[in-house]
């Protein structure tokens, strides 16, 4: 068993008994990285030094008496590159931001960092968040660690291999339209989306800004909800992150589903879903339902067009939010310009991949005057449409279950010449971010071909709590979240 | 006279004097060495979030109800999305479609007649930075302390009809404006700017012509100039039979004319959307009552009071208020126990003239309001005459030093002294028997005469209203 197959528990047992120190954490973590990233390719940039040095930080404060430690003390972490780092370097996997190191950290870095984590490396990505194979990385595609012929999923598929490979101990991606929970369905991994506002963006490099929202990623739910009880909380510098109490997310584990009512949408069980992914969420329900739960199936009437209003609204505000990228400040600067129209197009060019440059150009054409209503504010129309679908169900249930993905990894190369082909296979996540609630993939079996399969489980907003009991309680009766990839050293 | 008649709206901006920035903690304050008030924030770094300033949502609010705005209940921020290299973000954060305040006016008086103007709209947004493009090596260099300084845009209706009008509704603007105190107003460091729409119409058609917009007007006069000559402009494409093209144009100082800047093909499509990193803003009954009352007195209500209370005529009142600072001067003057009309005569002839003679700012000016106080008492007990006065004035003006002191120094206290002046009078009266003949033979000018000898040899100081009376009885004891 590896050092980060341990409970966070035992490890801080062993800390404290002196039986291991934050450095022998931190050396493993690099060392997995060393020994067999080059397989999975999910890491971008290790901050070897400076986490060697936090490390022996922390561990002069571990021999101290009465020390308090952090919810995360000692534990190395993998943050997705869009995630800004103090003085590490932060490019979203794009080109354009290949050489910009940040001069100040983010919300979400400054928190786990707070709780005593250590940030090893920062990891792969589809450029700026958009795509969900990896295959749009600036740099080189992630790939998945079940079987590296097929993709890890994305946009946080760097963040999903990682865990599989058990780089880390946690990692943190980023969901805009199910980029955490894809990739961690993908990778037989957890991945947590919480409520939109229940953490903070400061430091995200937006890529749309009203459905970007930070969360886990870890190899079992006890693990997110630690991270999660890390990272949450209200922010002075973001106006949009929720003044809501942050419950005490680890004593939500009670294992206790007696009662609870699931939702099933008949929109995202039946056609267009694959019979194993289907099968075993089906068999999910039946565990679940051996566990005291009782769950029907229900209607999302709108759930046909959620998938054009997310690549609207998104593309609409990714056009915006990725405007900044001009090459005057920082970033690509092209030297064969002329003039300051020359500069931009030419740096904007440079800098940007063929995926990024599409929804720009989408986002543009959205907005623009003359199109706006009949795009961008239709598709705010169908947001509003989609949020009441989601209401009308929880006025009756507690928790909304369907798959996380219509089908399982699908091999590199395979949808990245029909962008549409591969929107479509997002049907599952977007609805969730339109929305703004927490939402969970939890691995819920494999295919024939070895890939895992993920469950998804959505919760009303701010009850994060009640996702995180249902993914628990369902994970201990199921133990899938036990299972690695063969290679990964045990 | 032309057939034409013009139609004027103006855009109106002022730089608010909030602490910090509109979205993030830098200092606002002008003049410090180029890029020192930045931080990711304002250079729109990677990740960066805005998050709203409440004291220049209060300040806008302020400058709203102020200019009798109706204030939005709910309010939000969108963004205006142009690639240029002063604005980081390559968005400005503004509002499009729902403004802090709307549907206000404002009274402005143009050849003794007030008329009403309506305002629009009123919103807030953030300033650009500033490009200077340098003489050496064709390079354009960006200063972004200006960036994110909070701002207020405040649209009028289409109701200016001269640019005479459009000049005193400027004025009123600012004095309102400056009132309230939470802009500078300065026109010349760039905390107020004003474009211009424009355009004529036949009178008596009620359909607005095609209009231009008129940009880079940096003072009043040039506002007025400017489209002074774009009336004239327009009138004469009109007359010789052109159309008018939508455009936007540039005021030409130096040649003191408008030139194309660019068509209305070229014209940006802003793409405005609501700003999702901002959440959307209520603004309660309380919030509102809780701003209005920290709005002072405003110019028009101190000008009814100068004219009720201390009998000033509409128009001095007027000249006046349209300044806080010689309004509030005024005041403080007034309150050391002067007469108010002496008062407002010494600001608006004499004080005004020193200014403009010698180009100066109110703000130059050292001399005291007790100091000013002080002279007028020195008159009216006849300490000084009201000629001497005038010297006093001038060094108060420029030294500030206490009138009393300048009166000793230069030994300028009137003479009053009825035996002494006597005596000057009684020996001019001796030593000039022609003017004395003049006298009884009827010439009352020649009286004038006599004065003029009493002050030269007092050089100036002797005590006028005694010199007469004096001049009088010895001449009409004769």
């Amino acid at each position: 068993m590896s050092l980060f197959d341990k409970r966070l528990s035992e490890i801080h047992s062993a800390l404290r008994a002196k039986e291991l120190s934050v450095t022998d954490l931190v050396q493993a973590s690099i060392a997995s990285i060393k020994e067999h990233d080059d397989k999975i390719k999910s890491v971008l940039h290790v901050d070897e030094e400076g986490a060697l040095a936090h490390a022996r930080q922390l561990d002069e404060r571990l021999v101290k008496e009465n020390e308090e430690l952090g919810l995360l003390f000692g534990m190395p972490a993998g943050l997705k590159d869009n995630l800004i780092t103090k003085d590490i370097r932060t490019t979203c996997a794009s080109k354009f931001l290949a050489n910009y190191d940040p001069v100040h950290d983010g919300t979400a870095s400054k928190k786990v960092k707070e709780a005593d984590a250590v940030i090893v490396a920062k990891l792969n990505m589809d450029e700026f968040a958009m795509g969900g194979s990896n295959e749009n990385s600036g740099f080189f595609p992630a790939k998945n660690p079940w079987n590296t012929d097929y993709v890890p999923g994305g946009s946080s598929g760097g963040s999903a291999a990682a865990m599989a490979a058990r780089h880390f101990y946690f990692t943190l991606g980023s969901d805009t339209g199910g980029s955490i929970r894809q990739p961690a369905a993908f990778c037989g991994v957890v991945g947590l989306k919480p409520t939109y506002g229940r953490v903070s963006r400061f430091g995200l490099v937006a890529f749309a800004s009203s459905l970007d929202q930070i969360g886990p990623v870890t190899k079992n739910v006890e693990d997110a909800a630690y991270v999660l009880q890390a990272i949450a909380g209200h922010d002075e510098f973001d106006s949009t992150s929720a003044n809501v109490e942050v419950p005490n997310y680890l004593s939500a584990l009670t294992g206790d589903v007696k009662g609870l009512r699931i939702g099933v949408p008949k929109e995202l069980i039946g056609e267009g879903i694959d019979t194993e992914v289907r099968e075993a969420v089906l068999a999910a329900l039946k565990q679940l339902e051996s566990l005291g739960a009782t769950w029907s199936e229900v209607s999302m009437p709108h759930t046909e067009y959620a998938v054009p209003a997310y690549y609207l609204l998104s593309s609409s505000e990714a056009s915006s939010n990725l405007a900044r990228f001009d090459g005057v400040r920082y970033g690509v600067r092209a030297d064969n310009a002329s003039n300051l129209i020359e500069l931009y197009k030419e740096s904007r060019s440079q800098g940007f991949g063929p995926e990024v440059k599409r929804r720009i150009m989408l986002g543009t054409y959205a907005l623009s005057s003359g199109y706006y209503d009949a795009y961008y504010k239709k598709a705010q129309q169908v947001r509003t449409l989609i949020i009441q679908d989601f209401t009308n169900i929880f006025a009756d249930f507690d928790v909304i279950l369907h798959p996380t993905t219509p089908s399982t990894a699908f091999k590199i190369g395979e949808n990245a010449n029909d962008p549409v082909k591969m929107y479509l296979e997002d049907i599952c996540t977007v609805p969730v971010n339109l929305a703004g609630l927490p939402a969970i993939s939890v691995p819920c079996g494999f295919s024939q071909n070895g890939l895992p399969i993920g469950l998804q489980i959505v919760g009303r907003a701010f009850d994060e709590s009640t996702v995180l009991r249902v993914a628990h309680a369902y994970e201990q009766a199921a133990g899938y979240s036990q299972r690695k990839p063969e290679w990964v050293r045990g | 006279m032309s057939k034409y008649e013009t139609v004027i709206g103006l855009e109106v901006h002022a730089e608010l004097s909030t602490n910090s920035k509109i979205f993030c903690g830098c200092p606002t304050e002008f003049g410090a060495p180029p890029n020192t008030h930045t931080c990711p924030i304002c250079l729109g770094h990677p990740g960066v979030l805005p998050v709203t300033n409440k004291q220049a949502v209060e300040f806008a609010m302020k400058a709203a109800l102020a200019l009798n705005c109706e204030i939005s209940r709910e309010t939000k921020f969108d963004r205006k999305n142009y690639f240029y290299p002063d604005s980081p973000k390559a968005y400005q954060i503004s509002q499009y479609d729902q403004p802090i305040g709307y549907n206000g006016w404002i009274d402005i008086e143009v050849n003794g007649e007030t008329k009403r103007i309506g305002i629009t709209r009123l919103h807030l947004e953030e300033d650009a930075g500033k490009l200077t493009h340098s003489d050496f090596g064709g390079e354009s260099l960006v200063d972004f302390n200006r960036v994110g300084v909070p701002l207020v845009e405040i649209v009028s209706e289409p109701d200016i009809r001269t640019p005479e009008e459009a000049r005193a509704y400027l004025e009123k603007l600012k004095a309102i404006i400056q009132y309230t105190e939470v802009s500078d107003v300065r026109m010349e460091q760039g905390s107020l700017r004003c474009d211009a729409n424009v355009s004529i119409r036949p009178y008596g058609q009620e359909a607005f012509g095609t209009k231009t917009e008129l940009k880079n007007m940096n003072s009043f006069r040039n506002v007025q100039m400017g489209l002074e000559y774009e009336v004239l402009r327009q009138t004469e494409v009109v007359s010789s039979g052109g159309t008018i093209v939508q455009e936007t144009r540039r005021w030409d100082e130096a040649n003191k004319k408008t030139i194309t800047m660019r068509s209305k093909e070229e014209a940006h499509d802003y793409r405005y959307f609501p700003d999702p990193d901002l959440v959307r803003m209520q603004i309660s009954e309380e919030w509102i009552e809780a701003v209005r009352a920290t709005i002072p007195e405003l110019p028009d209500a101190r000008k009814a009071r100068y004219v009720n209370e201390y009998g000033l005529s509409q128009a001095d009142a007027e000249v006046i208020t349209i300044s806080k600072e010689t309004a509030d001067f005024f005041d403080e003057t007034v309150k050391t126990g002067a007469d108010a009309k002496a008062v407002a005569n010494w600001l608006m002839v004499d004080l005004l003239a020193h200014l403009n003679a010698n180009n100066l700012a109110f703000a130059d000016v050292k001399m005291t309001a007790q100091g000013l106080g002080d002279m007028i008492k020195l008159i009216a007990d006849g300490t000084i005459s009201s000629k001497i006065a005038k010297t006093v004035f001038k060094e108060m003006v420029e030294t500030g030093k206490e009138p009393k002191k300048i009166v000793e120094e230069k030994g300028l206290v009137q003479i009053s002294d009825e035996g002494a002046l006597r005596q000057i009078v009684v020996d001019a009266v001796n030593s000039n028997p022609q003017a004395v003949a003049d006298y009884k033979a009827g010439n009352e000018k020649a009286a004038a005469f006599f004065v003029g000898q009493v002050m030269k040899q007092t050089k100036g100081k002797a005590n006028p209203p005694m010199v007469n009376k004096l001049i009088q009885e010895v001449l009409s004891s004769l």
